[in-house]
């Protein structure tokens, strides 16, 4: 059913208030199925739905005026929470908008384990996502806890690296917090070997199981043109089958010397979403590999950085990254002061969202789970 | 391989070239980024936004973020000299002279394209002012992507996007009167908050 289609079959319906046609249903803010506090008011006619509005701001906490009331090295342990499954790629963005900014030079090494760190992260964030995702649909427990098992061995290299599981506030402007050790590296390169592995075993489990087909193909269609024009990126927008991936486009870091493809869907529907997490987790692998065995000695972080008191000139930047959600941008206004005249965040989250409607619309309720289990949100980044 | 920037005089060129009798105006930028921004006229907005999305050369088909800046009124004090009489004899006297600039919101639209793999574009929306005049031409019927950023402005900043489906809150509640993100804003005070021992008053 088409958003037009649907509007006139409201219009119809809605005439006559008394017909008892129409159910309205409140789905969240506490259900197991929206990863977190979202609301979404749904009104269905029998068991389809004719609207559907999503309802945002129960983790409101206003993180862009925090900022903007902090020094600039103190909005970084901040940018954790937005996306607290990816500090990582979070961390990221926002130093390369600093960098931007400021227009500081970052050292190779440094470059390397950022993407090392990144990569890690994007394989923990969609495996854990294809969990969910099956945990949506009924598959009780079973993925999820392979994809729990695996995230748990990224999560204890990061706390090696970092000092923390998921709030790591590793990276700085011109570099990252500590180097690595040579056992870490090893460590990771043992990861990344036994990794295809499991991948390998979950695919079996689900690439062409007959549940898993018939609850996703042709469920939730987003055509090519409307996640252009709504903004859909990540694996969201590829799935729609268009090449964009800003590691490509934009060839931030050091993206460009790494040879890796584009995974991309031809239908848009839920199961080629699902399939762009586990082939892009195949292309992390690759890069991963690459990265290690590439990596140079050398600093980390130019130790005359100003860290503490950076205090850029008046100007603005646009700093924008791949995170595993999709484009995550940080827009930074300095008016020469120690802390953001204005700082922005472009959450993937949100904006994946504007399409939700359009996608449930004719589907039933058990679809919106699964539809909106293969958007991948998480709340922190939604209502920031 | 990286994408290519356009320059925002070119872009300036080509819309004044395909929107007879528009005014857009170069805002440029002091950091090192260099992402200058073009100022659009409320009148010509939408038809700009247009050209800006179909335009076979520039194709801006995704418009990336878009949200709100809060410049307050400023106080700009210059030094004056002028001409008086002082106990009947002409002497130039120097003199403070203050004038306020008035403040302003502005929408800031960041564009790319995914056919041609360039961009950032930016386009930015300014009001009259901070209180009455904080109308604005939305973008959304061009980008659908600014259906929920540009509420979120009007939620956070008050700026309000004229020709926008469905113009409500987005992250505070309907009820909510004010508009956190803006510079001048101060929190209702917190009824639970013990008051000042000495003063009786809440401590802030």
């Amino acid at each position: 059913m088409s958003v037009e289609i649907a509007e006139d079959r409201m219009a119809e319906l809605t005439g006559d208030p008394d017909s008892g046609q129409l159910l309205e249903i409140s789905m969240g803010p506490h259900h197991p199925s929206t990863h977190g506090v979202f609301r979404m008011n749904v009104t269905l006619e029998g068991e389809r739905v004719v609207r559907l509005k999503p309802v945002f701001g129960y983790l409101h906490r206003n993180h862009e005026k925090i900022a903007e009331n902090a020094s600039y090295l103190a909005a970084i342990p901040y940018t954790d929470r937005l996306d607290y499954l990816c500090s990582m790629t979070n961390n990221w963005g926002y130093a390369l908008a600093v960098e931007k900014l400021v227009g500081i030079a970052v050292p190779e090494r440094a470059e390397y384990i950022r993407v090392i760190v990144a990569e890690l992260t994007r394989l923990q964030n969609h495996a854990s996502l294809i969990g969910f995702l099956l945990q949506d649909m009924g598959a009780s427990g079973t993925p999820l806890m392979y994809a729990f098992r695996e995230r748990e061995k990224i999560l204890d290299l990061f706390e090696s690296l970092t000092g923390s599981r998921m709030m790591c506030n590793y990276m700085r402007f011109g570099g990252v917090r500590v180097d690595t050790t040579p056992e870490w590296l090893e460590e990771v390169q043992a990861l990344v070997s036994r990794f295809p592995q499991f991948l390998d075993e979950f695919e079996k489990l689900l690439t062409e199981n007959e549940i898993l087909m018939s609850r996703t193909q042709g469920v939730g269609i987003l055509p090519r043109e409307l996640a252009i024009n709504a903004g859909v990126t990540g694996p969201m927008l590829r799935a729609s089958g268009v090449n964009y991936d800003i590691r490509k486009v934009d060839g931030y870091g050091i993206y460009d010397r790494f040879t890796f493809r584009v995974p991309l869907g031809e239908h848009g529907d839920v199961y080629d979403r699902y399939m762009m997490r586990a082939l892009e987790m195949h292309e992390s692998l690759k890069i991963l590999e690459q990265a290690l065995r590439e990596i140079t000695a050398g600093p980390v972080i130019d130790p005359k950085t100003r860290l503490r008191g950076l205090r850029p000139k008046a100007g603005e930047a646009y700093g924008r990254i791949e995170s595993p959600k999709g484009e995550l941008g940080f827009y930074l206004i300095s008016n020469g002061t120690t802390e953001p005249y204005r700082y922005r965040v472009r959450p993937p989250s949100l904006i994946n969202l504007t399409v939700l409607e359009d996608m449930c619309l004719g589907r039933s309720v058990a679809d919106i789970v699964v539809i909106l289990g293969s958007i991948d949100i998480v709340l922190g980044e939604v209502d920031r | 391989m990286t994408a290519q920037t356009i320059s925002a005089e070119q872009v300036k060129a080509a819309i004044e070239a395909a929107v007879p009798g528009c005014r857009v105006e170069i805002l440029q930028n002091g950091s090192p980024s260099a992402q200058h921004s073009l100022v659009l006229d409320h009148k010509h907005a939408t038809e700009i936004a247009r050209f800006l999305r179909d335009d076979v050369e520039l194709r801006l088909d995704y418009c990336s973020n878009v949200t709100g800046v809060d410049w307050l009124d400023t106080e700009v004090s210059e030094k004056v000299k002028t001409k008086k009489l002082v106990d009947g004899v002409e002497t130039e006297v120097e003199e403070v002279k203050k004038t306020t600039v008035p403040g302003r919101l502005e929408a800031v639209y960041h564009l790319f394209s995914m056919e041609k793999k360039h961009g950032p574009v930016i386009v930015l929306l300014r009001t009259g002012n901070r209180t009455d005049d904080v109308r604005v031409p939305s973008l959304t019927p061009v980008w659908r992507s600014a259906e929920f950023q540009e509420r979120e402005v009007f939620d956070l900043y008050g700026i309000v996007f004229e020709g926008h489906p469905d113009l409500r809150r987005i992250l505070m509640w309907d009820e909510f009167a004010d508009h956190p993100m803006r510079k001048d804003y101060v929190p209702p005070a917190d009824d639970d908050e013990p008051l000042h021992a000495a003063t009786g008053e809440r401590e802030r």
